[in-house]
């Protein structure tokens, strides 16, 4: 009766169920495989587009890749922008 | 024209050389002419598993560099017939050998073989791009732990980029009675995780560190379930049809209760 206590149910908090759940989130971010400097890139290019439009600080702009969990609670990549703006550009206002 | 294979983890300590070594040996045992390439330069180990350390003269980079002919660093098995050990150089580093020398020697070892198995160095560097460079197909070897899993992970990914998209899976160590407790991640789980084919499982088995104490690799061992599942492997290489052993019948009374009762594992 070694394991009687498995008769009241902890396979949901079984150990290699949290082993599991943790390699998932661990290698979407292995496989996407992205470098600081692949990320600088991608930030310089969305600063060059968005500077005609809108003022922001430059520190502050903030992208990373992350992971996001869909409706069929599979879990996919996502890139992810976070750019206070400072200010409006005229050309990006209503006219009128 | 013989098989290239590399052996190769990511991380260290989840089997490899003990992988290469029994593979290697059960291959020899069904009568094929099989060379096991020590890659792991500067911490060569294959040697002393196989309890082949006495009888080194020549090493694989004499080889390179034409110190010796490749007859002469061969080293035949004591025990089996057609098992010979190219080792690796001791006081040598990574460096001294290139892909390119590493691919020229693995055609030239293809010739004279049916089985290359080249045991690849942890890690990712020059050691692993040396060591998969001159082979056809790769095994990855990987224990049921999240650290080990991950590293293989990595390494799949590196293998696909270096001409080798279709890697075949090794789970070792795996620890039945953990597995049934929910403490260790099973088979599928592993397999779900890292999307490649199976190729065996080899349980936890105290008699690898017996037969590896005394330089006898396990698969001459009827009585290790280790062994046995070695044997299993080289038999599936050889393209033979064999099912994985069934680690986790329920057998036990206790078991018997639970599925009684619906409250057994799926």
């Amino acid at each position: 009766m070694f394991d009687f206590f498995k008769f009241f149910g902890k396979e949901e908090s079984s150990s290699k169920n949290i082993a599991k759940e943790r390699l998932k989130l661990v290698l979407i971010h292995d496989r996407a495989n992205v470098s600081p400097s692949f990320l600088d890139m991608i930030k310089g290019d969305v600063m060059k587009v968005i500077s005609d439009y809108i003022e922001f600080d430059k520190d502050e702009i903030d992208i990373r890749i992350t992971k996001v969990r869909d409706e069929d609670s599979d879990f996919s990549s996502a890139l992810v922008a976070n750019i206070p703006i400072k200010r409006m550009k005229k050309i990006g206002k209503n006219p009128g | 024209m013989g098989e290239v294979y590399v052996i190769t983890s990511g991380k260290g300590g989840v089997g490899k050389t003990t992988t290469t070594a029994n593979i290697g040996t059960a291959l020899a045992m069904e009568g094929k002419k099989v060379v096991l390439l020590d890659a792991d330069i500067g911490l060569r180990n294959l040697d002393v598993v196989l309890g082949l350390e006495n009888r080194i003269v020549y090493d694989l980079i004499d080889v390179v560099e034409g110190a010796c002919r490749l007859k002469q660093a061969l080293v035949k098995d004591k025990r089996f017939d057609g098992l010979f050990l190219l080792p690796a150089a001791q006081t040598r580093d990574k460096n001294a050998i290139s892909p390119k020398q590493m691919q020229e020697l693995c055609k030239e070892l293809r010739d004279q073989f049916d089985y290359v198995l080249i045991d690849c160095p942890a890690g990712i560097e020059q050691g692993f791009k040396n060591a998969v460079a001159g082979a056809d197909k790769a095994i990855v070897v990987t224990i049921p732990e999240v650290s080990a899993v991950r590293d293989a992970d990595r390494i799949i990914g590196l293998l696909a980029s270096n001409g080798l998209p279709y890697p075949e899976l090794i789970i070792n160590r795996l620890r039945i009675d953990m597995v049934k407790r929910g403490d260790m991640m099973n088979i599928d789980d592993t397999i779900d995780i890292l999307g490649i084919d199976l190729l065996g499982v080899v349980p936890d088995d105290e008699n690898i560190v017996v037969s590896t104490n005394k330089g006898e690799p396990a698969v001459a061992n009827d009585n290790s379930l280790a062994g046995k599942a070695y044997r299993n492997i080289a038999k599936r290489i050889e393209g033979q049809e064999i099912p994985i052993m069934d680690f986790e019948s329920d057998n036990s009374l206790i078991d018997k209760l639970k599925r009684l009762f619906g409250m057994g594992k799926k």
